[in-house]
């Protein structure tokens, strides 16, 4: 006598071998590493494995909330996605009307393809690019001060511009790629409700501002908010590359991804960084299910579940 | 009449120059550059030293480029590696990401919506990069092994569902059917599903190939054998360390002084990049379709 079970289980056999590599792939990196976060409250050794070390209780928190690193390493973070989703919204969502007004053909595809670049390069490169850019000896922007009479910068010791130059070099890496998103939603828009304005008398910028906007509005909420659910992640490839190890600039560039890094593999404080890193995972959990809570109320279709 | 007219063309005149403007400022930012690190890469070490970088150079030189490939083992070697790993991972991702796509929307599969949730969670709860890093090194012991570069990348699960939503576009009676002719599930899978997939496919494996050839994250966490660098690692470590520079021109015999650093670094970054400028304009239509397919809801 076979169970249910057991007859499903040879019923689905093939489908559950199809599904086994991939399934085993989330159970290894991604389950086990959340069981992992119980690393936080241990007082972790190797010898000792996760599950044997001892228990901490709550010591591994203690250090980090008391130096005010916690503190410190949030608000950037929080700041810095803020500035972003800001920032990259209004970019992308302008450049993807202006494109979509340009009546030229080979205009349009050649500064869109432009426009791409930066998405298609690691954040190494990236690195190389700011340091050709900013560097204080030879780099391209004080070449030019020099030439303007400007006395030269040096970037790399200076912790107040790199907010504005963070935040420039995301957006530059981001704004072709948005804009596809925004630019295939305006195309999508019925050419009708166009004709109506102009018969209307609705100026070009009357049309933009009371059709193509509201027509983008749900495009722009569903990448706002899934911007908004990771605002407690920092993108650790940006500041790693763009900053490092450069102590002086830490207190306006430290993220909690930054910190968790150097904890780690640095210091190799594991306890700390476990903790860090479990405080960062639950926050996430908590804005994801927030965000899609309050969007639920409102908005039914925008949520993202 | 006559007026209103008027004021139409005006009002388009002037939304035509702000747009061809600021779009075309943009761009020109967004190439910018690359221009100035090709032109870095072609510029005499004395006049990076004493000029700075500039656009075009006046003294054009192709010591950095020489400089390269008079010890291009290191380079060849990383080369090797990242083919190697893009060619190999996205094909094992892709075939893993469509075949778990397949199963968990087979709507006569009863334990479909356990399995997507399975898969769903994890981008909604994530462990971080703590005990990640503690299974990888201690526990599995994958550090400063090809299999680490190889295996990290490979599901992306957001890829899944994708795929997921793709597939559900596809008439379940072609499944139903080939059950009844007595065709496997996996047949099915690969000589009808499959064929018909062939936009995302094209569209994900583009992503995921991008992913492994710009990976250096992993090798950051997990590789300190010079001989497991991949091209992007390999240019991370030249470009943050002096030393490494002087290790390279030492092995090509240069005194150090003579070594064209700055250039160097400009150069090796186009040997690097150079790839992705070349082909990116080739394959980003395929990215813009798949972006548009509607990746946005998984």
């Amino acid at each position: 006598m076979k169970t249910p079970f057991l007859r499903d289980l040879h019923r689905y056999k093939t489908l559950l071998l199809m599904l086994l590599p991939a399934l085993l792939f989330v159970l290894l990196f991604q389950y086990t590493p959340m069981l992992g976060l119980v690393l936080a409250f241990k007082e972790y050794t190797y010898a000792k494995g996760i599950l044997g070390s001892d228990w901490a209780g709550i010591d591994n928190f203690r250090f980090f909330f008391i130096s005010g690193d916690v503190w410190r390493v949030t608000r950037n973070t929080v700041l810095y996605n803020a500035a972003f989703i800001v920032i990259n919204l209004v970019l992308q969502v302008g450049i993807a009307v202006m494109l979509s007004e340009i009546r030229s053909r080979w205009f349009k595809k050649i500064s869109q393809s432009l426009m791409f670049l930066p998405f298609f390069i690691s954040w190494v490169v990236v690195g190389t690019i700011a340091y050709n850019l900013l560097n204080y000896e030879h780099g391209t922007v004080n070449t030019l001060f020099g030439a303007a009479g400007i006395d030269p910068v040096n970037f790399y010791s200076t912790p107040g511009v790199w907010p504005f130059l963070l935040v420039f070099f995301n957006a530059w890496k981001a704004v072709g790629y948005g804009a596809v998103f925004y630019l295939a939603a305006i195309m999508s828009i019925d050419q009708e409700m166009f004709e109506a304005a102009e018969t209307d008398g609705a100026n070009a910028f009357q049309r933009i501002w009371y059709i193509t906007i509201p027509c983008l509005k749900p495009t722009m909420m569903i990448l706002t908010l899934l911007a908004v659910g990771q605002i407690f992640r920092g993108d650790f490839g940006l500041f790693f590359n763009m900053v490092g190890g450069n102590g002086l600039l830490f207190s306006a560039t430290d993220v909690i991804d930054t910190f968790v890094y150097r904890s780690l593999v640095e210091n190799n404080e594991i306890g700390m960084s476990a903790a860090i890193d479990f405080y960062q995972s639950v926050l996430c959990f908590v804005t994801i299910l927030l965000v899609n809570g309050i969007v639920r109320r409102t908005d039914k279709d925008s949520a993202l579940f | 009449m006559n007026a209103n007219n008027k004021k139409i063309r005006m009002d388009q005149l002037v939304l035509a120059v702000v747009s061809y403007s600021w779009v075309t400022l943009v761009a020109v930012i967004c190439v910018l550059p690359f221009l100035l690190i090709l032109g870095g890469s072609f510029t005499k070490e004395s006049e990076i030293v004493l000029e700075g970088f500039k656009l075009i150079p006046k003294q054009f030189s192709l010591d950095a480029y020489r400089f390269i490939f008079e010890y291009p083992e290191d380079i060849i070697r990383a080369y090797g590696l990242t083919v190697s790993l893009t060619a190999i991972g996205t094909s094992l991702s892709l075939f893993f990401i469509s075949m778990s796509g397949y199963v968990i929307q087979r709507t006569d599969f009863k334990w479909r919506n356990i399995f997507s949730f399975i898969f769903y969670f994890t981008t909604l709860f994530s462990g971080g990069l703590v005990p990640l890093y503690i299974l990888v090194v201690n526990y599995l012991k994958l550090n400063n092994t090809f299999w680490v570069l190889l295996l990290l990348p490979m599901i992306n699960v957001f890829y899944i569902l994708v795929m997921k939503s793709f597939m559900r576009s596809i008439p379940a009676a072609i499944t139903e059917s080939a059950k009844i002719d007595g065709a496997g599930d996996f047949t099915i899978f690969i000589r009808l599903i499959l064929p018909l997939c062939k936009p995302a496919l094209a569209t994900i494996g583009l992503f995921v190939a991008l992913a492994y050839w710009n990976d250096w994250y992993y090798s950051l966490l997990f590789i300190s054998d010079q001989k497991l660098y991949p091209l992007q690692y390999y240019l991370y470590k030249i470009i943050g360390n002096v030393d490494a520079l002087k290790i390279v021109a030492e092995k090509s015999g240069n005194k150090v002084p003579d070594l064209p650093g700055e250039g160097l670094k400009m150069a090796l970054t186009m040997v690097v990049t150079g790839p992705i400028i070349f082909l990116y304009p080739f394959i980003q239509r395929y990215f813009v379709k798949g972006l548009t397919i509607g990746a946005v809801k998984g």
